[in-house]
């Protein structure tokens, strides 16, 4: 199964507060032994919030959102995919991290639908769009 | 359901490997070296849910089962394996045993898992028995488990892996990774035995046990862990990459009623992207440094041409027809062949692969092989000889033993008409 892995924002990651010297290596080394696993398939930082935008929808409206977004505990600094046997593998893997943070700090991990779940829900011509949608992204 | 066991177990499922490998490292006997891993674990099961888990559980379990394997001094039979082990490392660095112990427990154990890779894949075992073993050593699977994805009964597995670290034990390995001359021919029984696994799991047919399926994610984390130990091998790369690259199209090539979907028939918007992204990334490192490939990147290069094309009518079929010129070189087999006429007849029309095609005619393993009067029927009818082509067709139905290939194959015929 793969799960998403998301490193949630602190007031530090927010205020674009770089990791020290010491964490981007550990950091370095806990990615290691993830690759080592054979379970990490993807994974990058985020800038802040106040780097990024959000668009609200509502009906046919559509408004754009300059960030910073408040909440800062529900925002997100970082993410991984990964493929894991179980959730439960997922969650020793996570507990081997080291704190992303400087204070406290909190790690969510979150299954993904497989394309299977959806096997039923999907139409051709939707799941076409999707695909050439995709095909674009890819390159 | 009990959370602390399901912890403790999810521990030992990722430790377990490196901890097999320090060990039987330590006391060169796989089966001793299961045993005292195992020993560890039913004293984190009983002590872990009054202390909690350990933070460095991987040490933990390896200082118990060190001091498991120092306490099996005192006592038989065990005395005699441990005192056997130590004797061969006194043999070979004349040290004290204690250091030798500690020298051993220290070494990097990344390598260790990799030798221990080598050790599970010896030529000196069966291929079901270097399957077996290294699903369950590096894996982590139980003997159940692999009973249950090889439709096989639990006492066959088990006794297949007893033997098989028998064996072992016999042939006098050194667990070490092996190097030079050497290591060209182990690596390829590593690589096949991987690829063994996958296609396990790509065989598996809907609505069956799920564990069957899950081997094909069994072998591309065996094949990224190889990947991650020996970079510079290029055809760890490829058969990476031709794992990730035939892995995107799991989900597409079965119809809802069981049935095959040829690779121009698949819904492409449902492959998946991640794994071709990873794939292709892979087959870039497949390259040998005299720029030549090797069978599996060939076959991952093949797999790479139908995952770049947006639509089946994008395929490059002259690239096709060409890496099948070379893996029929590079892996000479009549299926091949027969791929490389039907590649042909793609990329260069009808005759040109009539022209492959007639040459198999007289290939004994192909005689009563449905696919290739099937593929003489296509090009024969592309050719304009329909009436031909219907023969070949029907030829093609009576050879096939599946129901729904040979309705295919009667449709075409069919459609010839005359």
């Amino acid at each position: 199964m793969r799960v998403m892995v998301l490193v949630k924002a602190t007031a530090d990651s927010e205020a674009g507060i770089l990791p020290s010297n010491d964490l981007l290596e550990a950091m370095g080394k806990y990615n290691e032994e993830l690759v080592n696993a054979g379970i990490l398939l993807a994974g990058d930082g985020l800038k802040p919030s106040s780097a990024g935008k959000r668009v609200a929808f509502d009906g046919a409206s559509r408004s754009v959102l300059d960030g910073p977004f408040a909440e800062t505990r529900e925002l997100v600094a970082g993410y991984w995919l990964w493929e894991v046997r179980d959730m439960a593998e997922a969650v020793e893997w996570v507990k081997r991290c080291p704190n992303p943070m400087p204070g406290p700090s909190e790690i969510e991990i979150r299954p993904l639908y497989e394309m299977a779940d959806f096997a039923g829900a999907m139409t051709p011509d939707v799941a076409d769009l999707h695909g050439r949608n995709r095909d674009r992204l890819g390159g | 359901m009990d959370p602390i066991r399901d912890t403790i177990e999810a521990v030992f499922r990722i430790e377990r490997p490196r901890l097999v490998a320090g060990l039987a490292r330590m006391v060169r006997d796989i089966a001793l070296a299961e045993e005292l891993a195992q020993d560890a674990f039913v004293t984190a099961l009983s002590e872990w849910p009054d202390t909690g888990v350990p933070r460095q559980p991987g040490a933990w379990l390896m200082t118990a089962a060190r001091r498991r394997a120092i306490d099996g001094l005192r006592r038989r039979p065990m005395l005699e394996r441990v005192h056997a082990a130590i004797a061969r490392d006194l043999e070979e660095q004349r040290d004290g045993h204690a250091e030798v112990l500690e020298a051993a427990l220290d070494d990097d154990i990344g390598d260790e898992l990799l030798a221990l890779i080598f050790a599970a894949c010896h030529p000196v075992l069966s291929r079901e028995a270097r399957v077996a073993l290294t699903l369950r050593l590096i894996g982590g699977l139980t003997t159940a488990e692999i009973a249950r994805a090889f439709l096989t009964g639990e006492a066959t597995i088990a006794q297949r892996i007893v033997r098989a670290r028998k064996r072992l034990a016999g042939a006098g390995l050194t667990f070490a990774v092996p190097r030079g001359r050497e290591r060209e021919g182990r690596l390829g029984s590593v690589l096949e035995v991987i690829y063994l696994i996958f296609n396990e799991g790509y065989a598996a047919t809907a609505g069956e046990d799920l564990i069957r399926p899950s081997l094909c994610a069994e072998a591309r984390r065996l094949g990224r862990i190889l990947a991650s130990r020996m970079p510079e091998e290029p055809e760890v790369h490829g058969l990476l990459a031709l794992m990730e690259l035939q892995s995107s199209r799991l989900a597409t090539r079965t119809a809802p009623d069981g049935g095959p979907v040829p690779l121009t028939e698949q819904n492409r918007a449902r492959w998946d992207r991640l794994l071709i992204g990873r794939g292709l990334a892979a087959l870039a490192r497949a390259r040998a440094p005299d720029g030549s490939c090797g069978p599996y990147a060939l076959q991952a290069d093949l797999a790479a041409c139908h995952a770049r094309a947006a639509t089946a009518a994008d395929t490059d079929w002259v690239r096709i027809a060409r890496l099948y010129d070379a893996l029929a070189v590079a892996l000479p087999s009549p299926v091949v062949e027969l791929n490389r006429a039907i590649a042909h007849s793609m990329a260069f029309g009808p005759q040109a692969g009539l022209a492959l095609l007639d040459a198999l005619a007289m290939v004994e393993e192909l005689g009563a092989y449905a696919p290739l009067p099937a593929a003489r029927g296509d090009c024969l009818l592309r050719a304009g000889r329909p009436d031909e082509a219907r023969a070949a067709f029907e030829r093609a139905a009576t050879l096939t033993r599946n129901a729904r290939e040979r309705d295919f194959l009667l449709r075409r015929a069919a459609a010839c008409g005359g």
